[in-house]
C-alpha cells in the first residue's frame, strides 16, 4: 500500500536510496539539530531521528522530527519497545502522523544497562516484531493493536525494521528478517556493516529467499574517525564485528579521519556495484553529522532525486 | 522455588537497634533449599547479632524457631506463644513468610532478613538462576522449555535481538541468550518452523500487570 | 611427639575439619574464647575428599561475618597440617596464640549479656584468660 513517505517513492521507483541519522540532544534546544538538518537536506532522502540511544535520555524522536520537518528533511522516527507501552506507543505514532511524520522504524531498542538511567523499569510490552505486525495493521485495516477499529484518520506510515546480519545465530538472522517482512515491514536499515564477507554471505541467503523482491535493505555503514572508535565498537558493542584489519589500517593511516570516510565512501561504492538486492544505504555518521555530505557526494550519490 | 538472599547484617542490626529481646524465624521450605533462612542460617544470624550488640554493649536477647513454612497459617500457630514478651520478629522467610507473620501478629514490629530475589533454581551446588518470569500465561511449549519472559532479558517473544553475539545477551557474558538456546532447542527438536510463526503481544493482565492474582481450587474449599 | 605447647589451647576432636559448622565457631566466640583455629589435613589427603576444602570455606565464610559485625575475623583461621606434624601443630599454636594476644582478649568476653546456651556470659573476674579453642 502506497503512504505519503518520499523515502517509499524513491524506493519504489527503484532508485538508490540514502538515509542519514540525527541523534538528538541531551538538552532542550533543537538549534543543533536544525542546523544539521539544514546541512543534510540536499544530500539524503530521509533522515532516523534515534529513540534515546543507547538508552540514554535525549530530546524525544518525534519532537525532533518536527524540528527536522520544519528544516526541510522528511523525517524517520525510531521507536523503540523499551520505553513505552502499546497504549503510548500508538498514541505517540498518532500523534507523530498528525505532525507531519510518514516513516516509522521499529526496533526492540538497547538494554536501559547502557544507559545513564540503568535503574529504571524497562517495558518491553511488546517486541519489534510485533510493533511491525500491528502498526501495518492500523494502516491496511484500520484498527487499533486491540483490534477496535479506527474510525477515520489512520495513521498510515511507511514501515521500517532493522536487520543486524552480525550477530548471532548467523543462519536464523535471515529467516527473522523473512519473519519481518511478513510481519509488514516495508524497508529495512541494517546495522553498520564492517564485515563485508559476512554481510555479502547473508545477502546471499536474503536472495535465495527473495526477500529482495519484497522488502527494501538499506545498508548501514558509519565513518569512523580513528582507530580507537573502532576497538570501542569491537569490545564493547554487542552484535557487531569489526574486523582487525580495518583497526590496523585506521592505526596506520596518516590522516584518520580521512581514512575513516575513505574507507566508507569505499564500501558504499563497493556494496552499490556488487551485492545485488541492496537498495540503498544508510550512513550512521555518529557525532559526525558534517561528514555525511562529502560521503554521499563522493559516493556518486548526488544528487538526490527530486520527489513531488 | 523461591530464592532469597540474606540482607547485610548490618541492615538487619539497623532495623531492631532499639529492641532488647527479639525472635528469629526461619523457613525449612525454598530458603533452605537455598541456604538463605533455614534454621542454620537463623541461628548463624541470631548468633552474629548477639555478638554484635555485645560489642556496642547493648545485649540481645534472642529466641529462635523454624517453622515448617510461614507460609501457611497453620505452622506459624506455633508462634504464638514465643511472641508474647518479644520487640521484635525477625522473619528468614521469603517476602511471603514475612507478611505472614506481620498479618497474624499485628501488634508486633516484623522484619525480613531477606531480601525476595526470583524463582528458580540451582544450576550447581551454591548457584541459583532465575528461570520463570511468573507470566501466569505459560508459553514454554513454544520455546523449546526455555522462558523467553525472564530469561530474555527484553522479554521478547520473536527473538533473538540485534545484540545477541556468541551466545550471549547483551548486558552481560555472563547471561546466556535465551533466543539463541530456543533456536538450538528447536533445531534439535526438529520444530524451527514454529519459530516462523509471528507470536501475538503477551495478555500481561495474567501477570503482576494486572494486579495482585489469585488462584482457587473450589473443589477442596471448606468454608 | 610429647612437645610442649601453650596451655591456653582447647582442643575439640571432629572426624574431619569438613565437619566444621559456623556455629560452633561463632558459639565458641560467645562463650569467650580468645580465638579459634581450625586445623584440617594437607589439601588432597581428606579421607573423604574434599572435606577439609570445604571446611577452609566455611572458615573463610565466618571470617567474614566477624569482620562485618565489627569483632573482626582475625581471631579465626584454618591451617592445613597432617596428623603426623607435632612440631608444626606446634608452630601454629604458637603463631595463634601471639596472634591473639596482639588482639588481645575477646572484646565481648566483659559484657554482661544472653549466650548461645541461654544463659548469662561469665564476666573475668577470675583473670583467666578464655583462651583458644
Amino acid at each position: 500500500m502506497k503512504t505519503e513517505s518520499k523515502l517509499q517513492q524513491i524506493l519504489d521507483n527503484g532508485q538508490f536510496g540514502v538515509t542519514a541519522e540525527i541523534g538528538p540532544p541531551k538538552h532542550s534546544s533543537s538549534e543543533g539539530m536544525r542546523h544539521h538538518a539544514h546541512m543534510l537536506k540536499e544530500h539524503v532522502d530521509a533522515t532516523n531521528i534515534t529513540d534515546n540511544q543507547t538508552a540514554i535520555v535525549r530530546l524525544s524522536s518525534i519532537a525532533a522530527g518536527v524540528h527536522i520537518l520544519d528544516s526541510g528533511i522528511e523525517p524517520i522516527v525510531q521507536m523503540t519497545c523499551r520505553d513505552r507501552n502499546r497504549i503510548a506507543m500508538q498514541s505517540d505514532l498518532m500523534g507523530a502522523y498528525s505532525l507531519g511524520m510518514r516513516n516509522v522504524l521499529c526496533l526492540s531498542g538497547d538494554h536501559q544497562k547502557f544507559g545513564n538511567h540503568p535503574t529504571s523499569k524497562n517495558v518491553y510490552d511488546v517486541d519489534s516484531m510485533q510493533l511491525i505486525q500491528l502498526l501495518r495493521r492500523m494502516r491496511d485495516e484500520k484498527k487499533f493493536f486491540s483490534g477496535e477499529e479506527i474510525k477515520e484518520h489512520e495513521p498510515r506510515f511507511f514501515i521500517g525494521a532493522v536487520a543486524n546480519p552480525f550477530a548471532d545465530p548467523f543462519e536464523y538472522r535471515v529467516a527473522r528478517l523473512e519473519k519481518k517482512v511478513e510481519a509488514g515491514a516495508e524497508f529495512i536499515q541494517t546495522q553498520c556493516i564492517f564485515d563485508m564477507e559476512r554481510f555479502e554471505r547473508f545477502m546471499e541467503m536474503v536472495r535465495a529467499r527473495g526477500i529482495d523482491e519484497r522488502v527494501h535493505i538499506l545498508a548501514g555503514v558509519t565513518p569512523l574517525k580513528g582507530w580507537r572508535a573502532a576497538k570501542y565498537i569491537q569490545n564493547n558493542v554487542s552484535g557487531m564485528i569489526v574486523p582487525e584489519e580495518l583497526v590496523q589500517r585506521l592505526k596506520n593511516a596518516e590522516d584518520p579521519k580521512k581514512e575513516g570516510v575513505d574507507i566508507c565512501i569505499e564500501q558504499i561504492k563497493y556494496i552499490k556495484e556488487n551485492i545485488k538486492g541492496v537498495h540503498g544505504v544508510h550512513i550512521m555518521a555518529i557525532a559526525w553529522e558534517e561528514v555525511v555530505p562529502e560521503i554521499v557526494e563522493r559516493s556518486g550519490l548526488y544528487p538526490r532525486p527530486k520527489v513531488n | 522455588m523461591i530464592i532469597a538472599q540474606q540482607k547485610p547484617v548490618k541492615d538487619i542490626a539497623a532495623m531492631i537497634s532499639d529492641c532488647n529481646k527479639v525472635l528469629f524465624v526461619g523457613c525449612a521450605g525454598c530458603v533452605t533449599v537455598c541456604l538463605a533462612g533455614g534454621e542454620k542460617e537463623t541461628e548463624i544470624l541470631a548468633s552474629s547479632l548477639r555478638i554484635m550488640r555485645k560489642l556496642e554493649h547493648k545485649p540481645i536477647e534472642t529466641v529462635t524457631f523454624t517453622a515448617t513454612r510461614q507460609c501457611d497459617p497453620e505452622y506459624i500457630v506455633a508462634l504464638d506463644n514465643m511472641v508474647q514478651e518479644v520487640d521484635a520478629i525477625v522473619s528468614l522467610a521469603c517476602g511471603v513468610g514475612v507478611q505472614y507473620l506481620a498479618e497474624r501478629f499485628k501488634d508486633k514490629w516484623v522484619v525480613p532478613a531477606l531480601d525476595t530475589k526470583f524463582i528458580g533454581g540451582a544450576t550447581e551446588h551454591g548457584v541459583w538462576e532465575e528461570k520463570c518470569g511468573l507470566c501466569g500465561d505459560c508459553v514454554l511449549h513454544l520455546t523449546g522449555g526455555i522462558c523467553p519472559i525472564i530469561r530474555c532479558s527484553k522479554s521478547i517473544l520473536n527473538g533473538p535481538c540485534g545484540g545477541s553475539q556468541y551466545g550471549k545477551c547483551e548486558i552481560s557474558k555472563d547471561v546466556d541468550c535465551a533466543w539463541q538456546l530456543i533456536y538450538d532447542r528447536m533445531t534439535a527438536l526438529g520444530k524451527l518452523d514454529k519459530l516462523m510463526e509471528i507470536q501475538p503481544p503477551k495478555d500481561w493482565t495474567k501477570s503482576r500487570d494486572g494486579g495482585p492474582r489469585r488462584a482457587v481450587r473450589e473443589d477442596v474449599m471448606i468454608g | 611427639m610429647r612437645l610442649q605447647y601453650a596451655s591456653n589451647v582447647r582442643i575439640v576432636e571432629m572426624p574431619c575439619s569438613g565437619t566444621i559448622d559456623h556455629r560452633v565457631i561463632l558459639h565458641a566466640f560467645e562463650d569467650g574464647a580468645d580465638g579459634v583455629f581450625v586445623a584440617g589435613c594437607m589439601e588432597g589427603d581428606c579421607h573423604f575428599l574434599k572435606g577439609n576444602i570445604r571446611g577452609k570455606k566455611r572458615v573463610n565464610h565466618v571470617k567474614q561475618i566477624l569482620d562485618e559485625i565489627g569483632f573482626g575475623g582475625e581471631r579465626v583461621e584454618f591451617f592445613n597440617l597432617s596428623a603426623a606434624q607435632g612440631q608444626r601443630f606446634a608452630e601454629i599454636v604458637k603463631e595463634m596464640t601471639e596472634r591473639i594476644m596482639k588482639l588481645g582478649p575477646n572484646p565481648i568476653k566483659a559484657v554482661r549479656g544472653h549466650t548461645s546456651c541461654g544463659g548469662m556470659s561469665p564476666t573475668s573476674t577470675d583473670g583467666k584468660e578464655g583462651g583458644i579453642a
